[in-house]
């Protein structure tokens, strides 16, 4: 036979909670409580509060830029929620603010990152969760590394990396992906296709008919969710991690989402977005149906509704209080920073620029202490 | 005994890498080839035999990612020593290195350091084409964050590499293939050498001289073939061996200067804002006063590296141009 088929594979879609709030019973067996589903429905919600608020705050001039998670706090919470706080480490792009909190993360670091402080990123102790990472797709290495780590070191830990549909197309998923597989490190690779890499739309970025085929190339086990359904983003993320922490290597999850907002505050989606999409999309709102589904169940009605919707609000005024009370980083913080001991030119601009607004000026940065100040022309 | 113990660079490296690890649990070596081929270069030869697998990593060609899975580890209290086979394929790695390396700290309010070592050969002179025989140098010295080691000779390269190894933060360590044969004298006793410390080589501190030629890595060894030689004719120079570039030892530089009076700057890389460039700029913003005649540069030239033998030495920086400069500045030619 000269010629044989050598592979084939298949690519599994799961959806438990439909757009409408119905949910397959029998797929849901033994995932989330009543009172966890609760628990995650506010958490979601205040997380949405905290996103349109961010929004406001840039637009009046009291953030930077910000990027909304809008749409994807179902994938944020399925998946953090799968993961175990104090235990697992989570290593992020930008689009998963509830799954940091969820592991610890009190939000107004979020904020204060965001407004330009990088102590926003200095995480307290014992939380584990990496700095978030804005160039694309780099931290699925430093996952996969982390991960790889836990496995010398005999730990029962279990590395989980979120990122875009967009950063698929880096070469760093590639090597991340590659080493995973070879190592068979405990990591899981989260993927949120969001549809968007800013305005280039999944079709134009990949020529594959699902983000989570990708996997099969690295022999890891794969699956696409509805990333609006809470019930299958965390069903999925349970299996992968609890695979990962028994030794079964690396997976790989493709939550089909939608980001509801603009790809950061610099945007403008409405220039490039068909408001029909956006619109199909609004109805599919991960929080909507789990609304739908708790009203359903009898367990949540608008009285409810209201007073969440209050408190969340009283929440997040705090949030931004709080991150707003931090006193401003000085001018010495972006020198201290920047090696582990300063480096003497670096004191030497240090002290220059607390003194004045000249910065690098040559005589004062350096002549002085050269020695050179009495020499000719020099400025003291 | 010591005294007289002559190792080749490579060697050189080889223990001040082995030295540190059997002091440092902490510390291990990733890249291609290091471990069951003991090396592309030989750098690494018996490490995997005393130190293991978990210690010795063989990686897939995939520098980006051993790079990025380096910058984990450090983060997370580990040591690695990243071995770029050759740092002209450390630039599919920019992202990790100068993107996500020398910034973690900053950008974490000072809480993730990230104490790397990358190490690897650096420059032309092997024959090795136009894409093989980068100097990374003038590019990456520009990322603040950063360290960069040069070392010239055998002894520099143990004990600034041992330094490398302990600092705290990621540090470039740029070896080159064309002295990893090279031997000198490395005592067998323990030592260090600091960050930011020039040597002088030719010359003394307290002796005037006719020019001060400021040199990094390779070319350092042409600076004092031309030092020795232009002695012959009766013309004195200072030789400074910058050791590092970031942190760069201007006040040495300076130093020298004012015993001699002309500066000719040496570098293998491209001349367009170059290390020879800062060395220069930063000359005349602390010391103009002290020229006698303009700096000069020897630079290789503004072109990419010929793969012709006679080609690569015509553009490289040697001896007869170094002589060249030095009577340029003294108005001999």
């Amino acid at each position: 036979m000269p010629i044989k088929t050598v592979y084939k594979a298949q690519v599994e879609y799961m959806q438990i909670l439909d757009e409408n709030g119905k949910l397959d019973e029998k797929l849901a067996k033994d995932t989330l409580t009543d009172e966890e589903v609760l628990s995650l429905y506010e958490q979601m919600t205040v997380c949405r509060q905290l996103d349109e608020v961010a929004f406001r705050l840039q637009r009046s001039g009291r953030m930077g830029t910000y990027p909304q998670n809008k749409g994807q706090e179902a994938a944020a919470a399925g998946m953090g929620f799968a993961a175990k706080k104090g235990v697992d480490w989570l290593v992020p792009c930008y689009r998963e603010n509830l799954a940091l909190n969820m592991h610890g993360l009190p939000y107004h670091y979020v904020l204060l990152h965001w407004m330009g402080d990088e102590r926003g990123n200095k995480i307290p102790e014992g939380v584990y969760v990496n700095p978030i990472a804005i160039p694309i797709g780099t931290q699925m290495l430093h996952a996969t590394g982390i991960a790889w780590a836990f496995k010398l070191r005999k730990e029962p830990r279990v590395a989980v990396t979120f990122f875009g549909d967009g950063a698929t197309s880096e070469g760093d998923f590639h090597e991340a992906m590659n080493f995973a597989s070879v190592m068979q490190a405990p990591v899981v690779f989260f993927c949120q296709n969001n549809q968007w890499a800013i305005s280039v739309p999944r079709e134009i970025q990949m020529n594959s008919e699902t983000v989570a085929q990708k996997a099969i190339a690295y022999g890891m086990p794969t699956i696409q969710v509805d990333g609006n359904d809470l019930f299958a983003v965390y069903k999925a993320a349970k299996e992968a991690v609890e695979r990962a922490r028994a030794g079964g290597g690396p997976s790989f999850i493709e939550a089909v989402t939608y980001r509801l907002g603009d790809h950061t505050t610099a945007d403008d989606a409405r220039r490039y977005r068909d408001p029909q999409e956006l619109e199909a999309w609004m109805g599919r709102d991960p929080i909507l149906r789990l609304r739908k589904y708790l009203t359903g169940k009898g367990v949540w009605d608008d009285a409810k509704q209201a007073k969440l919707e209050e408190r969340a609000k009283t929440i997040v005024q705090e949030i931004v209080k709080t991150a707003e009370g931090i006193e401003k980083p000085t001018t010495d913080d972006i020198f201290d920073f920047t090696y582990a001991t300063l480096p003497a030119e670096l004191e030497r601009q240090k002290s220059t620029m607390r003194t004045s607004s000249l910065g690098q000026d040559p005589a004062q940065a350096g002549l002085r202490d050269m020695g050179t100040a009495t020499h000719g022309h020099s400025a003291t | 005994m010591t005294a007289t113990r002559e190792i080749q660079f490579r060697e050189a490296l080889r223990e001040a890498m082995s030295e540190e690890m059997r002091r440092d649990e902490r510390i291990f070596l990733i890249g291609e080839e290091v471990a069951q081929y003991n090396g592309a270069y030989k750098v690494s030869q018996g490490m995997l035999d005393e130190f293991g697998p978990k210690r010795i990593i063989d990686s897939p060609i995939s520098e980006n990612g051993f790079a990025g899975m380096g910058i984990a580890a450090a983060m997370y209290g580990l040591r690695p020593i990243v071995e770029f086979m050759s740092w002209s394929f450390s630039l599919v790695a920019a992202d990790q290195i100068l993107n996500n390396a020398p910034k973690m700290l900053y950008m974490s309010g000072g809480q993730w350091g990230c104490p790397i070592v990358f190490r690897g050969n650096d420059g032309a002179g092997g024959q090795l084409g136009s894409t093989h025989s980068w100097c990374v140098e003038g590019l990456y010295s520009n990322v603040p964050g950063v360290k960069i080691v040069i070392p010239s000779n055998p002894y520099d390269a143990k004990g600034l590499l041992k330094t490398a190894i302990r600092d705290d933060d990621p540090v470039f360590f740029l070896e080159s293939e064309r002295m990893l044969g090279d031997k000198g004298h490395v005592p067998e006793e323990e030592y260090t050498i600091p960050f930011g410390q020039a040597e002088l080589r030719r010359g003394s501190w307290d002796q005037p001289a006719d020019c001060t030629l400021v040199s990094f890595g390779r070319p350092v060894n042409f600076c004092l073939d031309a030092a020795d030689e232009l002695l012959k004719e009766g013309i004195t120079c200072h030789v400074l061996d910058m050791r590092t570039i970031r942190p760069l030892d201007m006040e040495s530089v300076v130093r020298s200067l004012k015993q001699t009076g002309r500066l000719v700057v040496v570098d293998q890389c491209w001349p367009f804002a170059s290390v020879a460039s800062e060395v220069i700029t930063q000359t005349c913003e602390r010391a103009f006063d002290y020229l006698d005649h303009q700096p000069l540069r020897v630079n290789s030239d503004d072109v990419p590296t010929p793969y012709a033998k006679a080609l690569e030495a015509a553009y490289l920086p040697n001896k007869g141009k170094i002589i060249g400069a030095v009577k340029k500045t003294m108005g001999l030619l």
